[in-house]
């Protein structure tokens, strides 16, 4: 069984690199969201310091799921979904190492990304360790909750907006306490808090959410 | 244990034989109950010392606050009993509690906006409960959007029904982190809901409405699934004879 | 009497609004073949869908061994070899990738074995070529090498011979004959006639049932 897994893990990572373009896009999207707001807020370090934590976190949500849409739809078109919903292994199994391998990928990129562009709008040094551990929690719960999502819309023609629609509120406490820690880093006070609670929030999404995903995709190709 | 009364329940035929009975009767008690609810409420409940008579709005918003809370957590139970037991009729009720869920959110919210108007100043501000209701007034859209996206019709309730378990889990975190929020970011805003001890004059009158706003959901809901069962049995010959016996009595 | 391989009993679907078929009974024992035919929309694929436990019935139950489908999905999973009408492979992946994970999906195999079978569809010098530059009849026969690799005893296919050539389309038909003369069960949708029919062999049409 874990065979599967670590195959599975191999195959989508072969996937992906073998369209690159795909995981460049998200990350160029997190980019350019995160430069719009200088550009429209004006330029003072003041005040684009104060609303960094924020605006990290809202454009990383953003990016993730925008990367989400797709995320089962070839499988889904191309028939593979089929063969995994006949196949002896668990369903659940099989679209945690799918969610896994877009997350390493997309997420963990996303995550490299950030302190650059927390950088660029001003933060401290001193809180950029926090701005990855909070991301590198928070990102896997973003994937897996809007995998729910994309899961639940792989049947329809157009299910991008809609994802958003059904994901977007369920993203509330981990957009809350990412950037609370952010937040607290920045004012100097401790966010090992906020850290906690939201690596039980990815204890929590890790072994729950997939078999949501699971439940999704079956109802998705048994329609 | 017999279970035949739990598989009688899921039979449409039954349902709208025994809901057509307790129709009536829940509609009067509903309009009973709210026209005291509203007289009691409004007319001969006491003035609160600290806002005056703009407190009376909490027998609207109250009631509909926690309606639509329940509403939500019964969409999952019925997301529940759809999934696992198969039962088409849990299907129905989810799908047809849903706007009424989303109204519920509505009105609290509004309520809410009007009530924060001579507490706070402002139409609206960032309180936590308020914050968390408009999430679930997202949630509910979510949940309706996806029901009217997906045209297969068995598809969209299941695919509804784990939408809505997956957001019922999701509540009471919500709920933590923006209350937790909230703290962090607004120290010691007044709160309005959570009085130490509310007198029996106020508080009697809160509750009839609440029972009241109960009955009022069940009876909505009774209707719009009973007719939602007559479109999906459409081709069952009791069906049938009760359309035309409907049809019949109007003409 | 013996409880057969594959059971229906009254089933019946339900498509948006519309009743395909109703009270369908199948009785399907090892080394038999059915094909199943009709006009477009008749509920052909959804037939299939529902022996694979790919769809829940509106009202029956489809029955592996005597017992529902739903309650031995792990024993469906091990009898069973589904392609349908998309076959999942993937266009970015070469030939050999794509089977080396639909097999493993069920059964790992080696590459020996995979080379093997797609020299037996007719495919050799393709292995290691992305399956997005090979034409559609070559990408059907990727999906349908499967049969050729230590397959599972019951097929059930979805039109199988779409973009298929002459030669292509004869040897799919000896090798399903073959199949169920060997004990295997197949049962499949095709607009064309079979010329090489097995003892086992019958078919149902959609189409004249509803009629």
């Amino acid at each position: 069984m874990s065979s599967v897994f670590t195959l599975l893990l191999a195959r989508e990572t072969r996937l992906l690199f073998r369209r690159p373009a795909e995981l460049a896009n998200p990350l160029v999207f997190f980019a350019i969201v995160i430069a719009l707001f200088p550009l429209a807020v004006g330029p003072e370090t003041q005040l684009l310091q104060t609303i960094s934590p924020g605006l990290v976190w809202v454009a990383a949500l953003l990016a993730v799921l925008l990367s989400l849409d797709g995320l089962f739809r070839s499988d889904f078109e191309d028939g593979s979904l089929e063969q995994w919903v006949v196949s002896p292994h668990p369903l659940a199994l099989l679209v945690l190492a799918k969610v896994l391998a877009h997350w390493a990928f997309s997420g963990l990129a996303l995550v490299l990304l950030a302190p650059l562009l927390g950088l660029m709008l001003g933060l401290p040094i001193g809180t950029i360790p926090v701005l990855l551990i909070s991301l590198l929690l928070g990102t896997p719960i973003l994937s897996l909750l809007g995998a729910v999502g994309a899961a639940l819309t792989v049947g329809l023609k157009r299910g991008g907006l809609l994802l958003a629609l059904l994901i977007l509120p369920l993203y509330i406490p981990v957009l809350i306490l990412g950037s609370g820690a952010l937040q607290a880093a920045l004012q100097g006070l401790p966010a090992v808090g906020h850290l906690l609670w939201l690596a039980s929030l990815t204890a929590l999404a890790v072994t729950l959410t997939p078999f949501a995903i699971a439940a999704g995709l079956k109802i998705s190709v048994g329609e | 244990m017999n279970w035949t009364w739990f598989h009688k329940l899921g039979s449409p035929k039954w349902f709208y034989e025994i809901s057509g009975r307790w129709l009536p009767w829940l509609a009067w008690a509903a309009v009973l109950l709210v026209s005291v609810g509203v007289i009691w409420g409004l007319a001969f409940a006491p003035e609160d010392y600290q806002q005056g008579n703009s407190f009376r709005i909490i027998y609207i918003h109250v009631p509909a606050a926690f309606l639509a809370q329940s509403i939500y957590v019964m969409l999952a139970l019925a997301g529940v009993v759809g999934l696992v037991w198969k039962m088409k009729l849990a299907d129905v009720a989810l799908q047809q509690a849903a706007p009424i869920g989303a109204w519920m959110t509505f009105i609290a919210l509004l309520t809410g906006a009007v009530w924060g108007k001579p507490t706070w100043g402002a139409w609206w501000v960032w309180d936590a409960r308020l914050t968390s209701m408009l999430i679930l007034l997202f949630l509910y859209f979510g949940i309706i959007a996806l029901g009217q996206a997906i045209s297969n019709r068995d598809s969209a309730s299941k695919a509804c029904a784990v939408l809505a378990i997956v957001g019922v889990v999701n509540i009471p975190i919500i709920k933590y982190s923006v209350e937790w929020w909230n703290t962090l970011h607004q120290p010691a805003t007044f709160k309005v809901t959570e009085k130490p001890a509310m007198p029996v004059e106020m508080w009697l009158p809160l509750l009839v409405m609440v029972i009241g706003f109960y009955c009022f959901f069940t009876v909505v809901l009774l209707m719009r699934m009973r007719l939602e069962v007559l479109r999906r049995e459409s081709r069952a010959s009791w069906v049938k004879n009760e359309v035309k016996a409907l049809v019949g009595n109007n003409s | 009497m013996s409880t057969p391989f594959l059971e229906a009993v009254a089933l019946a679907c339900e498509r948006d609004w519309r009743l395909l078929f109703d009270k369908l009974d199948l009785r399907l024992e090892s080394g038999e073949m059915l094909q199943i035919s009709g006009p477009n929309g008749s509920g052909k694929t959804s037939l299939l869908r529902l022996l694979c436990g790919l769809m829940q019935p509106t009202a029956g139950e489809v029955l592996l061994k005597g017992q529902s489908l739903n309650a031995q999905r792990g024993e469906l999973a091990r009898n069973l070899l589904w392609i349908g009408h998309a076959a999942g492979i993937k266009g970015l992946l070469t030939a050999e990738e794509n089977l080396t994970w639909l097999c493993a999906l069920h059964q790992p195999t080696n590459r020996e074995a995979i080379w093997h079978a797609l020299a037996e569809v007719g495919l050799r010098g393709f292995e290691d070529v992305p399956c997005h530059t090979l034409s559609a009849g070559q990408q059907r026969r990727v999906g349908l090498a499967r049969l050729y690799l230590a397959p599972p005893p019951l097929w059930i296919l979805d039109e199988p011979f779409t973009a298929l050539d002459k030669h292509g389309v004869a040897q799919l038909e000896r090798h399903l004959a073959a199949h169920c003369e060997q004990g295997g069960l197949v049962v499949l949708t095709t607009h064309h006639s079979l010329t090489e029919k097995p003892a086992g062999y019958r078919e149902l049409d959609l189409g004249q049932r509803a009629a």
